[in-house]
């Protein structure tokens, strides 16, 4: 069981900063999720504490003592990767146990370990068998149990759900985060997919381009993103954005004048997330519809914000009809009103 | 193309390549770099010492008209084989590829004279064709034939491309009948119900679909022609009658080790050398050419 | 390229719908028309080694194999003409393994170092290996011929071995495949504690078992073959191997060679090889296209 810290960490490639300087302090037993696009950094952030890359600037610290220098061995930390990096010619047993036969652990130590694992994650009557004579998501299992066996102070996960087919995929998640649960084990998650983020996470690092968005429980970065990529990131379907200007606790939308709980002033970029609209006749803002996308519980309709050319995207609760060209009145609470510097995309 | 480096350290790379390097310079670059240096002296007849010519060796053999006939010689013998060992494979790995069922017994068949060692072949075929006891030569002489590689320069030619190309057919095959296997099915089932009949679809679709294949068999073939066949050409011909069989290779062994000029010889390395050089730099763009296939 | 599609489409292709009766027959008849062609060199040895000196000697000999066999094998692995042929094959055969394991062992290990580690002078040394790459030995015979001589390896195993086992190709067939394992298992290593050797033996040469034994077949091949260099360096017949021994025991001048044994020494020599090519034609296949690709 261990704390993981991150002080200022940055990556360099050559002249080029990947990675802008990430601080963060895990606490023992977190679930930490780090979200973002493919290419955001979040990868080689993973890499970094795990020592399969070096870190150019700043610390990383493992239960306190700074691992920068240290091999991954040393590290007290298991990973699982991508697409498992299995051995191939090795059998599910081995596979498992190869970790402590380095170690040196002895013969029946590493036998009960294994079997301990595998009857945790259901692979006994998989042992004997190759890497290739499994499904993906036994698979995934085996590689999970490697990084069990060891007893590691950290789990690492490097989009270890990506191959899986998307109903495999929910079924995986839940399973990681039991698991994680009962074991009680330090662990950093990687994931492009936001519903992992999500549904996984104690606290979630929202990346992009090298940076540390938001860093914060997945209800927080939720209900007040500190960025409008943030705001954009999380969450499906992804916020509403536009530009306006705000007047004395006013924003004006096309023609129409709402009401708006801000300090803000001046022009902005505000933000309203589609389940957040109030389907309402009288209401002072419509949509235009262009495409219906109904969903079973609820349907989103994608089309212009009314008065302006705003792409615009709402839902609303079961099942709606939707026409092209069809407008529909709504309002909101100017509650879930976000609104963002327009310059740098920060919370105001 | 490079990995994601994943080791660190550099003493124990430098000992595992080692190996590899040393034997490198001690029997490749320092005897290449002698062949090079010994070009430019001509030892007196005593052999006690050497005296510098800078490229008069070079020039020597360029008007020698026995290097150049020995050029000649090479060009047609490499031609020949290629053309010798190319053809019949071709031929039989279409046939092969016709057949449903055994044609791997056919291939294993086939395959046995890759196995048999030039110099051996040398001697099978220089057995068949022996002046006095061979079978087939006999058989020519009963047809009216005087058959005679020991005297006739053709006769001789003829038999040692014949002997360097047989073990090239079962290689030539396998190369083709690989290829002709991965020819996609679609695509002739697309050809037939276009209507074209098997030797218009080989013509027009298959033949070009095997040309990385052929091309590339062209090149090896060649370099096969000029560097490996010294043991049919030393056990059928020793070069001869009247050097009429002496390629590049051979010269270098028989003025190097027969007639000891080695300054001749060594100059002859260099210039094989050269025509290697540029022989596998062709290959190799060749090759790179295939990969973005 | 070739032998994965070719795995892929078991069934074979065209012909289709022309392949039926007399065309098939056709088909057959001309594939055994070809294999008796290419084979008839083979068996006619194998017929010249059951019969008698004099019934090979007053053409032309018979066809069909004599009852000869036994007394001229055994003449011939006990005796033969200068130096039992069993001698010579078993220095054929510590040849041939010596090449191919030395060859297999010093690239695994270069080309480990050139793909799994960065350290100074990286490039250069694989260009020099890349090197190696176009310099045969027939090139470079005298020198290296004298290098051998200086290290007094003339008429030694490590004469005949170490100047061959230096090339190039097996290093970048090794690269080759390296390149092509996934990084992530290096990764998984590391973190699972393995240092660069442990991972070498542990993970990467189990897993390039099937690559090193298709090699070492067509390695295997290359070094029983050999012909020149044993040639040049092996003057104590004791030394010699199979594939040169062969033309030490033709007479010089006018003597009639002792054909029932030189031709069952023809097939002692093909033996090996053979047996190699035709057991592992799969492995063989495969090495044969991978290393030439």
């Amino acid at each position: 069981m261990a704390t993981v810290e991150l002080n200022n960490v940055k990556k360099r490639f050559g002249l080029v900063e990947v990675i802008h300087g990430v601080s963060t302090k895990i606490v023992d037993g977190e679930f930490i999720v780090i979200v973002g696009p493919s290419g955001c950094g979040k990868s080689t952030l993973l890499r970094m504490v795990a020592g399969l890359e070096s870190v150019s600037e700043g610390e990383i610290g493992i239960d306190g003592k700074t691992v920068n220098d240290l091999e991954p061995m040393d590290r007290d930390i298991a990973m699982v990767f991508q697409n498992y990096a299995l051995y191939p010619h090795m059998s599910v047993r081995e596979n498992m146990g190869y970790g402590l036969k380095i170690a040196k652990t002895p013969k029946d130590e590493i036998l009960q370990k294994v079997d301990a694992a595998a009857k945790l994650l259901q692979l006994e009557d998989y042992l004997e068998r190759r890497p290739r004579d499994l499904s993906g998501g036994q698979r995934q299992r085996v590689a999970m149990g490697r990084a069990i066996v060891r007893e590691p102070s950290v789990f690492l996960f490097d989009e270890p759900l990506s191959n899986l087919d998307a109903k495999l995929r929910v079924q995986m998640r839940l399973e990681i985060r039991d698991l994680q649960a009962r074991l009680g084990i330090t662990t950093l998650y990687v994931t492009h997919d936001q519903v992992e983020a999500m549904t996984m996470a104690d606290r979630m690092i929202v990346m992009n381009a090298g940076r540390a968005e938001q860093i914060g429980t997945p209800l927080e970065v939720y209900e007040t993103p500190q960025t409008l990529f943030a705001a954009q990131f999380i969450g499906s379907p992804s916020m509403n954005v536009f530009e306006t200007t705000v007047a004395d606790k006013t924003l004006s939308v096309g023609e129409a004048i709402i009401p708006a709980n801000t300090k803000a002033q001046g022009p902005v970029t505000a933000g309203v997330r589609p389940e957040h609209i109030i389907a309402d006749e009288n209401g002072p803002l419509s949509i235009t519809v262009q495409m219906g996308e109904p969903l079973g519980a609820n349907t989103l309709l994608h089309g212009r914000l009314g008065g302006t050319s705003d792409a615009f995207t709402i839902s609303l609760p079961g099942v709606h009809h939707a026409v092209a060209g069809e407008v529909i009145r709504f309002s909101i609470n100017s509650k879930h009103l976000h609104f963002f510097d327009i310059k740098t995309g920060r919370r105001i | 193309m490079e990995k994601r480096v994943t080791f660190k350290g550099w003493l124990l790379p430098l000992c595992l390549i080692a190996p590899q390097v040393i034997v490198s310079a001690i029997f490749f670059f320092y005897p290449a770099a002698q062949a090079v240096w010994q070009s430019l002296f001509i030892p007196d007849p005593f052999g006690l010492s050497m005296q510098w010519v800078g490229l008069g060796n070079f020039e020597y053999l360029l008007s020698d008209p026995y290097y150049r006939a020995s050029f000649l010689t090479t060009g047609i013998f490499s031609i020949l084989v290629t053309l010798v060992s190319m053809i019949p494979a071709l031929f039989l790995a279409v046939v092969a590829d016709r057949l449903i069922k055994g044609a791997g017994a056919y291939r294993t068949m086939l395959i046995w004279p890759y196995a048999v060692a030039p110099a051996i072949a040398g001697v099978l075929w220089l057995f068949m064709f022996n002046t006095r006891v061979g079978v087939v030569s006999w058989y020519l002489g009963n047809l009216g034939y005087d058959w005679n590689h020991v005297l006739n320069g053709n006769e001789a030619m003829g038999l040692v491309v014949v002997s360097s190309s047989w073990g090239r057919i079962s290689y030539n095959f396998l190369f083709f009948f690989a290829a002709l296997q991965s020819v996609p099915k679609s695509v002739i089932e697309a050809a037939a119900i276009d209507g074209a009949r098997f030797w218009k679809r080989f013509w027009t679709i298959v033949l070009p679909l095997l040309s990385p294949t052929t091309f590339f068999l062209l090149v090896v073939n060649i370099v096969y022609a000029f560097f490996e066949t010294f043991g049919v050409i030393h056990t059928i011909t020793a070069g001869g009658p009247q050097q009429s069989t002496t390629i590049l290779v051979y010269k270098v062994f028989s003025d190097g080790f027969v007639g000891q000029d080695l300054g001749s010889s060594a100059a002859q390395s260099v210039i094989l050398l050269v025509v290697v050089g540029a022989l596998t730099i062709f290959q190799f763009k060749f090759v790179e050419r295939r990969v973005h296939y | 390229m070739t032998h994965s599609a070719a795995k892929r489409r078991k069934e074979p292709a065209p012909g289709m719908v022309e392949k039926r009766g007399l065309g098939l027959w056709f088909t057959h008849a001309i594939m055994i028309f070809g294999v008796l062609i290419v084979f008839f060199p083979i068996w006619l040895a194998f017929v010249a080694s059951t019969i008698t000196q004099p019934e090979i000697v007053s053409p032309p000999m018979p066809l069909w194999p004599g009852d000869q066999f036994f007394t001229n094998y055994k003449k011939a692995l006990f005796s033969g003409v200068n130096v039992p042929v069993a001698t010579m094959l078993f220095n054929s055969l510590v040849m041939a393994i010596g090449i191919a394991f030395g060859k297999i062992v010093i690239s695994l290990l270069s080309a480990f170092a050139i793909v799994y580690f960065k350290f100074p002078g990286k490039m250069i040394f694989f260009w020099l290996i890349f090197l190696t790459l176009m310099l045969p030995v027939e090139v470079r015979i005298v020198p290296t011929y004298q290098v051998v001589a200086g290290f007094g390896m003339l008429n030694s195993y490590g004469g005949l071995i170490l100047p061959l086992i230096a090339s190039a190709t097996a290093t970048f067939l090794f690269r080759q495949f390296f390149m092509t394992v996934p990084d992530e298992l290096a990764e998984a290593a590391r973190v699972d504690g393995a240092r660069p050797m442990r991972f070498f033996w542990d993970i990467l040469f189990p897993m390039s078992r099937t690559n090193i034994a298709a090699l070492f077949v067509i390695l295997f091949i290359y070094g029983w073959n050999q012909y020149l260099w044993p040639l040049l360096i092996t003057t104590d017949p004791e030394m010699n191997t199979i594939v040169m021994g062969i033309k030490q025991m033709f007479p010089s001048g006018d003597d009639v060679a002792d054909w029932p044994v030189i031709m069952a020494t023809s097939i002692l020599a093909m033996i090996p090889p053979v047996i190699v090519v035709v057991s592992m034609q799969k492995l063989f296949i495969r090495g044969l296209v991978d290393s030439e690709k």
